[in-house]
């Protein structure tokens, strides 16, 4: 005779149901609009990309050399910890990042959530988002109208922490002289996004 | 305070919360309970005072979204949504021993609901009594109470 106990205890294998519950559950926190960040994953040819979005715009972009969970923890810590896995606000994102590898788009249009980017460093993003495509600055010169010519060390750490990186194209950033700099996302990725705009280095 | 992602929560907690649920409120009524359950807590997480114990807190808001819905229960009339219930066969997910928990919703609610929480998450007596907002001896005693009447009718 079995006992009560372990009747009770008797467990099913319930993650399909579960997960059907959770999936519910996120559909309805979007349609309440009680989502304050949403994020989901994006393919590329410079590898896997974490995006995330709040009804303002596009908040942050993420290559696969961060910890995503050491970037959600930010993002909850500096904006909303109100954050769910939700692909539907990233659309615009992906596929505006799929036509920019493919060489089809020059220009990002989509709005931007700078509520990352403070102070010198937003003057800085500011700056390097008016590089066009194709062309190349210096830490120098985006200091310089960024207002403060002598603060390239500064614009480098300022490019370093860029949230959104390729939309803001920071890899188009380089040393006085033509060295490629550093790079948030490494500097394979960098030289990649410079061939795939035409840069000869 | 540092509040983890919400998704982190969820990743985490979905599976206790589930698990609570689809034994005490049914299977065709637990998907309904369990988005009730992370709504209300996705609303309040900004203004979390306290982060020490999330797994507790999901459990809790489960505990009371599962109470309500037994009361609205009591007062509305059967209908035909009800009905469906009484059909196993059309159950989406099917509780392990489902028998055993028809009669654990008969029992009075805080045995029922310490009962629930012992046998379906291992939660120690002393989280059951913050969740259902009663001593460390009394949530023992509900468990006790409940199994001896479950005994009654299972065991002869």
């Amino acid at each position: 005779m079995t006992s009560i106990e372990s009747r009770l205890r008797r467990r099913d294998d319930e993650v399909a149901a579960t997960e059907r519950a959770a999936r519910a559950f996120r559909e309805r926190a979007a349609r309440e609009e009680l989502i304050d960040i949403a994020y989901g994953w994006v393919d590329t040819p410079v590898g896997r990309m974490l995006a995330a979005a709040t009804d303002e715009g596009l908040l942050r972009l993420g290559f696969e050399s961060e910890r995503v969970d050491v970037t959600l923890a930010e993002l909850a810590r500096k904006v909303s910890p109100r954050i769910l896995q939700d692909e539907r606000r990233l659309e615009k994102i992906r596929r505006q990042l799929g036509e920019y590898f493919e060489g089809r788009r020059k220009v990002f249009d989509m709005p931007l959530d700078r509520s990352l980017m403070h102070g010198f460093h937003r003057q800085v993003l500011d700056a390097t988002e008016r590089i066009p495509y194709g062309a190349v600055s210096t830490y120098r010169e985006v200091a310089e109208r960024a207002g403060n010519a002598r603060a390239s060390r500064a614009a480098g750490n300022a490019l370093g922490s860029n949230p959104i990186p390729i939309v803001i194209p920071c890899h188009r950033v380089l040393r006085t002289g033509g060295g490629l700099g550093g790079y948030g996302g490494g500097l394979d990725r960098k030289q990649l996004l410079l061939q795939l705009e035409g840069v000869g280095l | 305070m540092t509040l983890p992602p919400f998704q982190t929560l969820l990743d985490q907690h979905q599976a206790d919360v589930y698990r609570l649920l689809v034994r005490v409120v049914g299977p065709v009524d637990a998907d309904d309970c369990f988005q009730e359950t992370f709504i209300a807590a996705l609303r309040a997480y900004p203004t979390l005072k306290d982060a020490s114990n999330l797994r507790a807190w999901l459990l809790t808001i489960a505990n009371r979204k599962a109470v309500d819905h037994h009361r609205g229960r009591a007062r509305a009339p059967m209908t035909v949504g009800d009905m469906r219930e009484l059909d196993e066969s059309v159950a989406p997910a099917a509780i392990p021993d489902g028998d055993v928990w028809a009669s654990v919703r008969k029992l009075p609610p805080k045995q029922s609901m310490a009962v629930a929480h012992r046998y379906a998450n291992d939660l120690a007596y002393r989280d059951i009594g913050r969740i259902l907002g009663c001593t460390e001896a009394a949530a023992r005693r509900n468990v006790h109470e409940g199994l001896k009447r479950l005994r009654q009718e299972y065991v002869k």
